[in-house]
């Protein structure tokens, strides 16, 4: 671990923040002083004490715990929003790249008019039409990532599909499916895992956002950006509520950040 | 430089005319129609019948988009449900609102995050750069809506109460006043800015620094200034044009989060209130015009970078 953390800084600080930021979130059930929606209404926005270590919100819910939830569902929807961006976004890009041709200018044009809207926006839009829930957003923030995934991904694809492997493959008469997800894919992994890692981060940010705006998680569910939401009508009485699930937020988005740049650092000094 | 002007002009219009399909494709055929949207979920077959009739939504749909895109283009944007106005005497206002808010906040982080950036790649390695780096690490991970609001905490509070919470007073208020509500929704976002177009600056100019050319400056005796302002910026700062543009986009979706925040009257808070209310044309309008300023951005953009570096063009 000492030599990793001279070698790479950003990845040892990474992993240890995820790290502590993961067994929280598996454990919170475990650890939690409190349930979830405890109401304590004689207990409302206190500072943090003996009874309450973080203090509590409007509701006299403990934040603790809440903070302690939250980052469950900030996990849940950071990484199943990018995981199914990745469902979408590599197909398309490893077709599109490997079709070349017409095939590949249609299919980037359109995948460049998805992303000549500002991801937020790409997801508010998706989120209106189906209504404001947690896996509504998950899905909205998937789809909304998939063209970004898709396009690197192509780049990728037109970098390797010229390689002696690959006419290889095509010469013994290789089915097309086989060559693109056999043959190229795993060459790719790298990139996508950079891109993947990066982009949790973000994912963590966007789905926050749109919780914050009322458009993702819905209450009673603790959720970072919800709680931050809840917080607002009170923060000159007790600036707590929006702090503790701030804070998580902040270190959570810092950590994936400083691991996505680990990584990207690691396995680009290694091809 | 004109027929690359030409290309990139052409292939704008074409992702214009996508996205304005994806719009309406988004909000029109996506489960729930306009009409549902507007009757709520509990409304009767007959009455989402009838009103689907007379908003055309029984038409087909080739026929109802050009019908919209044929009213976008002329001029006649439609009717604002939740408002009683028409769409095009709303979204002004908002429109030179939110311009304001995105031109403070673009101009205060070139102003600051360019100097930076230098800055930090000249004393790279030192405590000063790694202080800018760890800085802007935290301003890229920090959400928006925590920075504003701890903003607000920390300089609208009771005890301090330098600046206004939110809203939005007008020119005739008096310049102060004006200024005072601009204030902190335009530091919030640029602080988020500032963090990437530092990095960006920094690791362009870093890489520039190395290059063969600065090394022939400094051996032919050319002063550190010169070779920093004159030799090495030109080619450094290319990367964070880039940036900048990309960064555009992040500004509008930020621009949705900031005003609703600190409740200003822009083109965000207005496809929130829209959503809300389910006001479809004045969503649909709202939604295109970012997305289309975004995409002149990114052209004005790439226009730069062509006119900076003119290998582009060539390509």
């Amino acid at each position: 671990m000492t030599a990793l953390a001279r070698a790479n800084p950003p990845l040892t600080i990474g992993i240890l923040i995820l790290g502590c930021v993961l067994t929280f979130a598996v454990l919170a059930p475990l650890v939690a002083p409190y349930g979830v929606a405890e109401q304590n209404i004689l207990d409302r926005l206190q500072r943090p004490g003996a009874k309450h270590l973080l203090g509590t919100d409007q509701y006299g819910r403990d934040l603790l715990t809440r903070t302690l939830f939250g980052g469950r569902t900030a996990l849940l929807l950071g990484l199943g929003a990018v995981a199914l961006g990745l469902l979408l976004g590599v197909p398309i890009g490893l077709a599109s790249g490997y079709a070349g041709g017409r095939t590949d200018e249609v299919i980037m044009r359109v995948v460049d008019a998805f992303l000549s809207f500002p991801a937020l926006l790409l997801a508010l839009m998706i989120v209106t039409a189906l209504g404001a829930s947690t896996m509504h957003a998950l899905l909205a923030i998937g789809l909304a990532n998939a063209p970004g995934i898709a396009r690197i991904v192509r780049s990728q694809t037109l970098a390797v599909k010229h390689e002696e492997f690959v006419l290889a493959a095509r010469a013994q008469g290789d089915a097309h499916p086989y060559i693109m997800f056999g043959e190229i894919l795993p060459n790719l992994l790298p990139p996508i895992v950079i891109e993947a890692t990066i982009r949790v981060g973000f994912a963590i940010l966007a789905s926050a956002s749109l919780s914050f705006l009322g458009l993702g998680v819905q209450p009673p569910t603790a959720d970072w950006g919800l709680m931050i939401r809840e917080a607002r009508q009170h923060i000159f009485l007790s600036p707590w509520p929006l702090l503790c699930p701030g804070l998580a937020l902040a270190l959570t988005i810092v950590g994936f950040n400083l691991f996505g740049d680990g990584v990207r650092d690691r396995l680009a000094g290694r091809a | 430089m004109a027929s690359y002007v030409v290309r990139r002009v052409l292939s704008i219009a074409l992702v214009l005319v996508l996205i304005s399909l994806i719009v309406f494709v988004a909000i029109h055929v996506l489960p729930g129609s306009a009409a549902t949207l507007i009757l709520g979920e509990y409304a009767t077959p007959e009455s989402l019948r009838v009103l689907e009739r007379e908003m055309g939504l029984d038409r087909p749909f080739a026929v109802q988009y050009a019908a919209w895109m044929g009213g976008v283009v002329t001029g006649d944007w439609g009717y604002s449900l939740a408002m009683k106005q028409p769409v095009t005497a709303i979204v002004g206002l908002r429109l030179r609102n939110s311009a304001l808010l995105a031109g403070f906040a673009l101009l205060a982080v070139v102003l600051i995050a360019i100097p930076l950036g230098t800055l930090a790649a000249l004393r790279r390695g030192r405590w000063l750069d790694l202080a800018i780096l760890t800085g802007s690490y935290i301003g890229i991970s920090v959400p928006e809506f925590v920075t504003g609001m701890v903003l607000i905490l920390v300089l609208a509070g009771p005890s301090l109460h330098l600046f206004p919470t939110g809203d939005y007073a007008p020119l005739a208020a008096g310049l102060r006043t004006w200024l005072s509500h601009l204030v902190l929704p335009a530091m919030t976002l640029t602080l988020v800015l500032l963090a990437h177009v530092v990095r960006q600056t920094r690791s362009g100019l870093v890489e520039v620094l190395q290059s063969a050319y600065v090394r022939t400056a400094r051996l032919k005796g050319a002063t550190e200034r010169r070779v920093v302002v004159r030799h090495a910026l030109r080619n450094g700062l290319l990367p964070a044009v880039t940036v900048i543009a990309l960064d555009l986009g992040y500004l509008m979706g930020g621009i949705v989060v900031v005003e609703e925040v600190f409740a200003y009257p822009g083109m965000g808070r207005l496809i929130l209130y829209a959503i809300q209310n389910r006001d479809v044309p004045l969503l649909q309008v709202s939604i295109l015009i970012v997305a289309a300023t975004y995409t002149f951005a990114n052209f004005a953009a790439d226009l730069a970078y062509a006119w900076l570096d003119p290998r582009i063009r060539y390509r």
